[in-house]
């Protein structure tokens, strides 16, 4: 294993080629910049549909504005819209970094880039137009489907080319990434076609939650763990403190993960040996997780005042700190004994919230304010003050709503339990759901700061540039 | 192994998805493979709900000209169009439609859930649910009138105060009367669970045809034994 000296740390680019010409800049940005504008419509979309709750829906009637098909925007919205195009905006910045090669195609790279704009934006016409199926976040219209699934392919031979063309010993990002693009086909396929067309009734059901489960486990997760691996050792400028526990933790979750699905419907018509198979993998992934976290915790040790000083790094391991919080839940709300009383209940929305808003949305914001300056060539933010406030608003934002969802979902669930008239459970719920719209104001409000930060950054690096026409177009990267 | 490409791509990648497909897809897959799916237009044969032909009663003007009478075709033509708009405008966001054997489920909604009553078309995807906002709505059938469903989806703080649901005028033509999409979206919630042989549990007539109140319910099979009914059990305070 003389490797493995060598892959503890990320390969510096060896090629006699730069990383100007191995990284398309303006394609990362628009990737990420799309990744915003869809973020902006998805919260927007959300805040609205929260508004519902309260009784205080400020379009009611109105056949487009239903507040049912705009829940659909909502998460649709965030993971196809927002967090998709961000990873690919990352993608596009890490592995030709890693491999040393340029992506399959320069021109595939930008097609993918139009067709999936193309992709999300038609989802989401065709979703308020009233062309949704029944599958969480496979809502996607049955004539989006078939173009998708093969985007999905053209993005996995995009990056695994650089990927298989790269000698030597492969870092850990590496790992995560090659096996989400084998992977994200496959379940993208497996939600949107077999439990479509073929399969009905529980055992669709069961395809259904694998769907759901590989969603988050098999595209997301990885892509966000691969992303972790790479930034975090690069701004702290030092290895991961294990290798061998990135090596559980990845073998850990491709085995465990894809057995999950089925916990979504628990005591369901689904056979219940295989109900308590997806039970016992699930709470499998929390010791796994666990491995994960000590690695990270034990790479940022000595290195603590990063926290303070290093922006992307407080985003990072507040997320890395949600990542274990909404792990050690799950554990939990995966068994039969919690799922009799918080199954249907706002407690699963809290959940949902954490996992994707609090942990990847935090990476992928932490990304991007590492990535942005960089890829405009800026020298600095605009205001750092703007930056604070962005991350101390989503961390208490996200924060009280994750709680107030939790406490909500114990409350209802207790009330259904105790057979109070159902109007009981929407009245206790009343104050739960203002919280929750004010926690989610408080995440708008701070998104939309560092959006104005991003803008007046932008504005102040192009007015720097005219002053001093003789400079480099990109300044220097450092790492 | 461990690190190299070709172990993560076949075994990570293809190996422990395949893996996984089989234990947690496959399996379910193959044991209900047998049981028939129900295609809609068998599925009404089993016996027209009353509150169908009651919508012909109530707006006769309206019915005949969105579905002409009430027969075995018209009904499943109304099924299939009220799920897909039950489906189109994501009301199992909100509505669940399983009754689990815990938490007392059974004594507010019926009879717990069983696996075949979802072997049918209109159960392509599932439609479980992940929300319960507003009642579950499997065993919904013969539960409220029409005329409460009309209201409700006119404006449904006039029926139930509390509630949080949106209104859905664009069931409703400019006099108010149910249109086409409405009378279908009724007729089909007022079928979930019409087919059980507890039906119906609050009022109205029970289902009309020859196959009313059929002998074994589940298409002919023996009924098994519920598959989740030693937990039930668990729920210690259960009242009564």
């Amino acid at each position: 294993m003389t490797a493995l000296n060598v892959s503890m740390n990320p390969p510096a680019v060896t090629h006699a080629t730069t990383v100007d010409e191995l990284v398309d800049r303006k394609l990362a940005l628009w990737h990420l910049v799309a990744s915003l504008v869809f973020l902006a419509v998805a919260m927007l979309a959300g805040f609205t549909f929260s508004l519902q709750f309260l009784q205080k829906y400020p379009f009611p009637g109105i056949e487009l504005l239903s507040p049912g098909r705009w829940r659909l925007v909502h998460t649709n919205g965030v993971a196809y819209g927002f967090i998709a195009n961000a990873f690919l905006g990352c993608l596009y910045w890490a592995v030709p970094r890693l491999t040393g090669h340029r992506v399959h195609s320069r021109w595939m790279s930008w097609f993918i880039f139009w067709a999936w704009q193309a992709i999300v934006g038609v989802t989401a016409i065709g979703l308020i137009l009233g062309h949704a199926q029944a599958l969480e976040w496979g809502e996607t219209p049955t004539y989006v489907d078939p173009i998708a699934f093969v985007g999905l392919i053209l993005v996995a031979v995009n990056f695994l080319t650089p990927i298989f063309k790269a000698k030597g010993p492969m870092y850990v990002t590496l790992w995560y990434f090659i096996a989400a693009f084998v992977w994200t086909p496959l379940v993208y396929a497996m939600g949107n076609f077999l439990a479509e067309y073929l399969v009905g009734g529980a055992a669709g059901g069961a395809i259904g939650g694998l769907f759901i489960h590989d969603l988050v486990g098999l595209f997301v997760t990885p892509l966000g763990w691969g992303l972790m691996y790479y930034f975090v050792p690069i701004i702290l400028k030092k290895p991961m403190w294990s290798h061998g526990l990135s090596l559980v933790g990845f073998w850990g979750l491709a085995f465990f993960y894809p057995l999950t699905g089925i916990h979504h419907f628990l005591y369901s018509p689904i056979p219940l040996f295989l109900q308590h198979g997806a039970v016992i993998t699930t709470i499998a992934i929390e010791f796994v997780v666990t491995t994960v976290i000590i690695n990270f915790f034990g790479t940022l040790k000595g290195r603590g005042d990063a926290l303070r000083t290093n922006m992307p790094i407080r985003w990072f391991y507040t997320g890395m700190i949600f990542y274990f919080t909404t792990c050690l839940q799950c554990s939990f709300q995966t068994t039969l004994t919690f799922q009799r009383l918080i199954h249907f209940t706002d407690w699963v929305v809290g959940h949902a919230h954490l996992v994707m808003y609090g942990v990847f949305g935090f990476w992928l914001l932490g990304s991007i304010l590492y990535l942005f300056p960089r890829l405009i060539g800026a020298k600095a933010y605009y205001s750092e003050t703007l930056n604070s406030w962005h991350y101390w608003l989503n961390a208490f934002g996200t924060l009280i709503m994750f709680t107030d969802l939790l406490v909500a979902g114990v409350v209802q669930g207790n009330l259904w339990r105790n057979l109070a008239p159902w109007e009981e459970s929407l009245i206790a719920s009343m104050p739960f759901w203002l919280l929750r719209t004010i926690s989610g104001t408080m995440i708008i409000v701070g998104n939309f700061m560092f959006f104005w930060n991003l803008y007046k950054t932008w504005q102040m690096t192009v007015a720097a540039r005219q002053t001093e026409p003789a400079g480099p177009r990109l300044s220097p990267v450092p790492a | 192994m461990f690190e190299s490409k070709s172990g993560i791509f076949l075994i990570a990648g293809l190996g422990f998805f395949a893996f996984a497909f089989v234990v947690m897809a496959l399996l379910p897959w193959m044991i209900y493979y047998k049981e028939p799916e129900l295609t809609v237009a068998s599925m009404a044969q089993k016996g027209i709900v009353p509150e169908f032909a009651d919508l012909a009663e109530r707006y006769p003007e309206q019915f005949k000209k969105h579905f002409g009478e009430v027969n075995y075709k018209t009904y499943a033509q109304a099924l299939q169009l009220g799920h897909d708009v039950y489906v189109a405008e994501a009301c199992w966001h909100c509505h669940s439609q399983f009754v689990r054997p815990v938490s007392n489920e059974d004594l507010r909604w019926g009879p717990v859930s069983h696996a075949l009553e979802y072997q049918n078309t209109l159960q392509r995807p599932v439609l479980f649910g992940t929300r319960r906002v507003g009642p579950d709505l499997i065993r919904e059938a013969a539960r409220r009138p029409n005329d409460w469903h009309v209201a409700h989806f006119y404006n449904p703080l006039s029926v139930q105060p509390t509630s949080v649901m949106p209104a859905y005028s664009w069931f409703l033509d400019e006099k108010g009367y149910p249109n086409k999409k409405g009378m279908a979206v009724i007729t089909y919630i007022q079928s979930l669970g019409s087919w059980l042989r507890e039906y119906p549990y609050f009022e109205g007539d029970g289902p009309l045809g020859p196959a009313a109140h059929p002998e074994e319910p589940y298409g002919g099979k023996p009924v098994p034994k519920q598959v989740v009914s030693s937990d039930s059990s668990a729920d210690s305070n259960n009242p009564g």
